[in-house]
């Protein structure tokens, strides 16, 4: 499967079309507790909102848009049917329609990056987009996973860890600054490709109220995986969860006398 | 390894909290002061007509007295560290107490102030500090009795919703406990990481969720103080209900340390609300922001948890001195809706009803939004909840608290802002709508008596002449006492006063505060 997009000025053309996937994770400002059978943590009536990574990402396709980089912005989320809120907040900031693939309750706890990738490969293969954008990974586990694995799927190039997104000199290309390890590391990428977003690459918008209530009228369209041919059997087992160990408490010592006879006590000092 | 939790991710959460203050400073922005080489001017020195009582001089006697009930190690006698509890958090006033004394239990305080009592030395009840008054600073060489160690949470109770503690435990932090339990403290205010709750008790503090959970003197179940003599007063019930007699209590709620000490509150909690939304609308006149006040009590009912409204200047102001940026563009008004409910499906159904009809509206707001995630949610009330931090550096403040008609909010801003145009930075309003409440500051480089003379008792007159109070929830304190028949008929004020020498025959409880000097 290649996609070659028409080798004019990027500018000239009617733009790039892009993907973006948006994950329905638990509020990252939330305590996140354990479930006592310790097989997961509590979601239930947990607020959630969109992946921060994500949220860069629609920031920057809508910015794209904006810049005339890009002519269309498609949103689409993995997930139970609560996802469509979090459709509706990247609808509310300026991409223009949605697709949710949804997952039923019994098999969304054992999904897993390698399922996601795929169901995102096989939307590639109909709704054909230039570019897919991705958060580079998601709050809750922390995978760092799905774009990686989408390009080799797609046998895309990637770009991941974005902090800029920009044409290429000869504007044949995307140039991607990366931020690595050892600094900053620029390339180019042929389009179509997979960028995922790192924390810097933009400042995500609010969504205006005029947005939010067009938001409601731009087109959300369902799917779910079998229409897809993607067989979600888990390959991971999760045996258990638990909570970092406890901090030891330190004690308040209450004067200079106090503090010196205690680590006298512990033998820190003679 | 890419950490991607709160702290790596918008650091800027963090500085919404204030840091929990030991005894007297909140860590924030704080002017350059005036004259004394960035210590603010002696109280005595703004207030020349005020005299020292015929209170007795500290001897080393009494500090050895103090010394066997606190132990030497909580009687503070260095010049430096007793500076920083004669300064009040405005940094408007500076007395000149000598001794801060640190009581464990309400048996220290009781000794303390049962000594003092004998003795006639007059005494200051301290908490956090951070009220805007000068009600909780020494004038001259008042005692400061700190209950900052007096921090234990008693118990909460999850089923009934009551939490008792002592009074020095700082708001937020009850907060966080009560959280743990599924409850909230009924009240929420910007200086809630440092105030304490014995404190929110004396002053009864409104705040910013008073529309919707109701006032202090609703939601103390009892509380539990030492009096100006000495003896311990126990009204600590956790009953909902007890109509056996007079409720003393209410004396002391909202007395501002005048009665006595309170050494432990019992609190009702409201539950913690599963759902919490915020709408953030740009406003182009006042009678906008009435107009939409009056939809949001229709469409959103009971789930309504604040109506907050700030005006340009005091966006000007957030934007300006501490670099926060405002997601709408220039407005003459800004309105922050907030919604409480048990239901997010539900109460998000009720918000988009709102905004429809905001949107909808003759001459409405069509610029707004609507936080999306916690970060937006915490920023969002940033504008709001850091406009005082703001304006303190512009150099000096001159603030006012006053409860008016909704109608004459913000004629008394613009009417004021003539009157002083020129004389001062800025003029900025903003507040609690929904309570009729209008914060009014000023705001100069250094303090001026001119302007001053400009604003007092012009302001207060003006809100006599309307029938509202001259001040609304920051109480009395040493700013206002003198002002107090412009809100009370003289007849009350002569009851409060015999209240006042029943309670304290020797006047040695925070002297000099809240009733006039007669």
């Amino acid at each position: 499967y290649i996609h070659i997009i028409n080798k004019a000025d990027m500018a000239a053309s009617k733009g790039l079309k892009i993907l973006v996937g948006c994950k329905r994770v638990i509020d990252y400002a939330v305590k996140v507790r354990v479930k006592p059978d310790r097989s997961g943590v509590v979601t239930e009536g947990v607020k959630h909102s969109m992946n921060p990574f994500d949220e860069i990402a629609v920031e920057e396709a809508v910015r794209m848009k904006e810049k005339k980089l890009a002519g269309e912005a498609v949103a689409i989320s993995v997930g139970p049917p609560q996802s469509q809120e979090t459709l509706r907040t990247a609808l509310a900031m300026g991409i223009d329609r949605a697709i949710h693939v949804e997952i039923p309750l019994a098999q969304l706890e054992k999904l897993q990056p390698i399922h996601v990738s795929k169901l995102l490969a096989k939307v590639c293969e109909s709704e054909k987009p230039d570019l897919v954008i991705l958060g580079k990974q998601a709050i809750d586990d922390d995978c760092n996973q799905t774009g990686q694995m989408l390009a080799a799927l797609l046998d895309w190039p990637q770009a991941t860890f974005a902090s800029k997104i920009e044409p290429s000199q000869d504007s044949k290309q995307l140039r991607v600054t990366r931020e690595v390890d050892g600094g900053l590391e620029t390339i180019d990428v042929s389009v179509p490709a997979v960028v995922t977003s790192d924390l810097r690459l933009n400042e995500p918008r609010y969504a205006t109220l005029p947005n939010i209530m067009k938001a409601k009228k731009k087109p959300l369209a369902k799917m779910s995986p079998d229409q897809l041919g993607v067989d979600l059997q888990p390959r991971q087992e999760v045996i258990s969860v638990e909570d970092p160990p406890v901090r030891k408490a330190g004690a308040k010592v209450e004067s200079v006398e106090d503090l010196v006879g205690k680590l006298r006590e512990k033998g820190l000092v003679k | 390894f890419q950490a991607s939790r709160a702290a790596s991710l918008l650091p800027q959460l963090l500085l919404r909290r204030r840091p929990a203050s030991a005894g007297a400073f909140a860590l924030l922005a704080r002017p350059a002061s005036s004259a004394s080489g960035g210590l603010p001017p002696l109280t005595t020195e703004i207030h020349p007509g005020i005299k020292r009582g015929a209170f007795s001089q500290l001897t080393d006697a009494d500090v050895s007295a103090f010394e066997a009930i606190v132990g030497g190690d909580h009687v503070i006698k260095d010049a430096d560290e007793v500076l920083s509890y004669n300064i009040d958090w405005l940094r408007i006033c500076r007395g000149q107490g000598q001794l801060v004394l640190r009581p464990k239990t309400t048996e220290e305080v009781s000794a303390i102030v049962r000594h003092c009592n004998k003795r006639r030395l007059a005494v200051v009840p301290q908490g956090g500090n951070t009220g805007l008054v000068g009600g909780s600073v020494p004038l001259f060489d008042e005692i400061v009795i700190s209950t900052s160690r007096m921090n234990s949470l008693l118990s909460i109770d999850p089923v009934s919703g009551v939490l008792v503690a002592e009074a020095g435990c700082v708001l937020e932090q009850l907060d966080r406990e009560a959280a743990s339990q599924g409850l909230m403290m009924p009240l929420d205010l910007g200086a809630k990481g440092s105030c304490q709750i014995g404190g929110n008790l004396a002053t009864n503090a409104g705040g910013l969720r008073l529309l919707r959970y109701g006032s202090l003197r609703g939601t103390t179940l009892g509380l539990e103080a030492v009096l100006p003599t000495g003896q311990v007063l126990d009204c600590l019930t956790t009953l909902r209900k007890d109509n056996t007699g007079y409720d003393i209590k209410q004396l002391l709620i909202g007395s501002e340390g005048t009665l006595g000490i309170i050494t432990k509150a019992a609190i009702l909690c409201p539950a913690r609300p599963k759902s919490v939304q915020l709408a953030f609308l740009g406003l182009d006149s006042f009678q906008a922001v009435l107009d939409t006040y009056r939809l949001a009590r229709r469409s959103l009912g009971e789930i309504l948890s604040a109506f907050e409204f700030i005006d340009s200047e005091s966006m000007r102001a957030v934007k300006q001195n501490l670099g926060l940026s405002c997601p709408l563009g220039e407005h003459s008004f800004y309105v922050l809706a907030e919604t409480s409910g048990s239901n997010e499906t539900h109460d998000r159904e009720k918000l988009d009803g709102f905004i429809e009809s905001v949107m909808s509206m003759d001459g409405c707001a069509t610029d707004g939004t609507v936080a999306q995630d916690a970060g937006q949610f915490a920023h969002l009330w940033s504008l709001r909840e850091r406009i005082v931090e703001s304006l303190l550096v512009d150099g000096y403040e001159y603030k006012y608290d006053v409860s008016l008609p909704l109608a004459d909010i913000y004629r008394l801003v613009e009417h004021m802002r003539t009157r002083l145009d020129g004389r001062v930075i800025r003029t900025a309003g903003y507040g609690h709508l929904g309570d009729g409440n209008l914060h009014l500051n000023f705001t100069t480089p250094k303090f001026d008596a001119k302007v001053l003379e400009l604003i007092e008792p012009h302001v207060f007159d003006w809100v006599r002449d309307r029938r509202g109070s001259v001040s609304a929830e920051h109480g009395l304190g040493l700013k206002k006492s003198q002002y107090i028949r412009h809100s009370k008929a003289d007849f009350a004020v002569r009851v409060m006063a015999e209240v006042k020498r029943l309670l304290d025959p020797n006047g040695i409880m925070n002297p000099y505060k809240v009733l006039p000097d007669e």
